[in-house]
């Protein structure tokens, strides 16, 4: 049968599974749409490239599946590099297909014609530029398996518009890309690393994102419930160990309470599954967990050593060597470190002020206690986003959609956006600011037009807050540009997109007003204002030792 | 420090040596030569690369292998690019 490659791309994505795809056409992707018009794969039109990609990130944060996002060249493909860019940091799977102008052009500087080859290849784990409809048979499956094989990363298939109209005589499509198994553990790593356990007196599990990409969440529980190993995550590892376990410490580092910090700084043996050790994770790096040995186990062999040399490494899926380490690690007590952490934990309680109704961490717990059971929450980046992660009773794992290496403003609305339209039955709440709203406000239109169950709640400081508490604590609080003048009525926008939106100051957040926000129909926007003075704490300065928290009120330099 | 040599067996379109330089710029690490050639007859490239050994090449050799297009990396100690591998005849 004749196909041409545009039809070869739609009829791949079906077989993929495909349902639901977000992107904006243009000159060199029309072929694609047109393919697309035939298919009953459900489009959504973003109002900005970048929304589209974060919104198959929120797709494909919160079902683990690679999610498709399509743009057309120039000013498309650039708008939409950011998405790419954050999804690389965070180990998303995303596939990204843009057109690209002519074959016969490319090179000449023609009309929205970029190197889209050369930018994207830096912030994706790989791409494609296709040279031939035929190409696509292979290039399509293959990017699938890419994004889902191994460590999860996006992949970019950039296809010429002559690729996109050539014909071509094929009998049978390909099988659809499939997820290859890593390699098993290694006997002889998995006994030392038990062995190493139970020897240890003041063990720390350090668990992240690579924790719920392999969905291991159950076992890194077993594991620790098993031999009372305490649990800190990272940010993208929050809700792997429930807020409300003994066992859990929430999040280390620059954001992490003193209590956890310190813990970490006593601990004999740390248990790294799924991490990076990332600068904001572990401070400075040569003074974090000074008298831990370390095990270190990740699919990715690269991240091993790479900041922070292993005693024992293990390489490959963590679910996999948890279960296979789960009936080597002895079942043990260890009461003198269980006492030691719930001492450390009491002396170094959240301060009595956060939880002050007055604060936005109080407000954020009682949104989580208030929310359903099985709600996504994503978050925009800034002092909400930290608050969150601090505040926010993490119950389950994957159900937090937060950019975590990235860090990119702009994320929360279109991430839950793509959480919602792939689970139309969970309720979503975006946390944002009033300085992240603004940086995609413009798919409030797609979420109106979508009539989807995101509620948005920005925390309104007048502030990049921040920065403005970086510019308080670090430079004499000598504000520049971190406050607005003058910001827009969001409650306005809101309903000029569509969306009921309401203004309340913080202190007449009652949980009544909240639960009638969380619980009516469709998309709602909640503008709370909050106090510019409200910062995060604890925090340790960038670039010190986890150990040098600042707390509130503390006086510094 | 010492020279050493990566030689790569990697796949053979436009793009490869980017991405494999680029690799190494990203990492800030220095590339003190390169040398690449088709491999007739096959749809792979050998390149042959020159860098220093310090302790960071154990990184960079990880992340090499960690690329898509690259199929097969040897190390060896020295700068003499052509030698010390076996070149792939056409066949």
């Amino acid at each position: 049968m004749e196909y041409s490659g545009a039809e070869i791309v739609i009829k791949l994505l079906e077989r993929q599974g495909v349902e639901c795809l977000a992107g904006i056409p243009g000159g060199t992707n029309l072929p694609l749409y047109d393919a697309l018009r035939e298919s009953p794969i459900r489009h959504i039109l973003a109002r900005h490239e970048q929304g589209a990609g974060f919104i198959a990130q929120g797709m494909a944060r919160s079902t683990g599946v690679p999610a498709v996002c399509f743009a057309t060249s120039g000013p498309g493909v650039t708008n939409l590099i950011t998405a790419i860019a954050d999804a690389h940091l965070d180990s998303v799977p995303v596939v990204a297909i843009s057109g690209q102008t002519p074959m016969s052009l490319m090179g000449t500087d023609a009309f929205q014609e970029v190197d889209t080859f050369g930018m994207s290849l830096p912030v994706t784990k790989h791409n494609f530029l296709v040279r031939s409809a035929a190409e696509l048979l292979e290039v399509i499956p293959e990017a699938f398996r890419i994004a889902m094989s191994g460590r999860p990363g996006p992949v970019w298939v950039d296809i010429p518009k002559d690729v996109q109209t050539e014909l071509i005589d094929i009998d049978t499509l390909p099988e659809k890309g499939t997820r290859i198994c890593p390699a098993s553990p290694e006997e002889e790593a998995l006994a030392s690393a038990a062995e190493i356990i139970n020897a240890s007196e003041r063990p720390v599990f350090y668990a992240g994102g690579g924790i719920i990409n392999s969905g291991a969440g159950a076992r890194v529980r077993e594991l620790c419930e098993k031999a009372g190993i305490p649990v800190v995550t990272t940010l993208m590892g929050l809700g792997i160990m429930p807020s409300e376990s003994p066992l859990s410490l929430g999040m280390l580092g620059m954001h992490g309470s003193r209590a956890t910090n310190l813990i970490l700084d006593q601990s004999d043996l740390l248990i790294a599954a799924g991490v990076r050790f990332d600068d904001r994770a572990t401070g400075r790096i040569a003074a974090f967990c000074p008298h831990a040995r370390i095990i270190h186990m990740d699919i990715d062999g690269a991240e091993i050593d790479k900041l922070r040399p292993s005693d024992c490494s293990i390489t490959g899926d963590a679910g996999e060597i948890l279960s296979s380490l789960l009936p080597k690690v002895a079942d043990r007590a260890r009461r003198t470190w269980e006492s030691s952490v719930a001492v450390m934990k009491e002396a170094h309680p959240t301060p009595a002020g956060e939880l002050d109704d007055a604060k936005p961490p109080a407000l954020i717990r009682r949104i989580g206690m208030l929310a359903e059971a099985g709600t996504f929450v994503s978050t925009d980046v800034g002092q909400h986003q930290m608050w969150v992660a601090q505040h926010y009773p993490h119950h389950e794992a994957s159900r937090l959609l937060t950019s975590g290496g990235l860090g990119t403003m702009g994320f929360g609305l279109p991430a839950a956006i793509g959480s919602a339209l792939a689970n139309p039955e969970a309720p979503v709440i975006c946390f944002s600011g009033d300085g992240s709203i603004m940086m995609n406000l413009q798919e409030l239109a797609t979420l109106a037009e979508q009539d989807l169950n995101v509620k948005v709640i920005v925390l309104n400081n007048g502030a990049l807050g921040l920065v403005r508490q970086q510019q308080e604590l670090f430079y004499g609080a000598r504000y520049m540009a971190s406050q607005y003048n003058r910001n827009p009525d969001l409650t306005t926008i809101a309903r000029g997109f569509g969306i009921p939106g309401r203004r309340l100051p913080l202190a007449a957040c009652t949980d009544g007003a909240l639960t009638e926000f969380l619980h009516a129909r469709g998309p709602a926007l909640l503008d709370i204002a909050i106090p510019q003075e409200a910062n995060v704490f604890p925090m340790v300065p960038p670039g010190a030792a986890n150990t040098r928290m600042i707390e509130e009120g503390a006086t510094h330099d | 420090m010492t020279d050493c040599t990566l030689t790569l067996t990697v796949s053979n379109h436009p793009g490869v040596l980017s991405r494999i330089a680029g690799l190494f710029a990203r990492r800030n690490y220095n590339l003190d030569g390169v040398y690449v050639v088709g491999l007739t007859g096959t749809t792979e490239s050998r390149m042959q690369l020159l860098v220093k050994q310090d302790e960071r090449l154990p990184q960079i050799i990880k992340q090499l292998e960690k690329l898509y297009d690259v199929k097969a990396i040897s190390v060896n100690e020295g700068s003499d690019m052509l030698g010390g591998c076996e070149v792939k005849e056409a066949g």
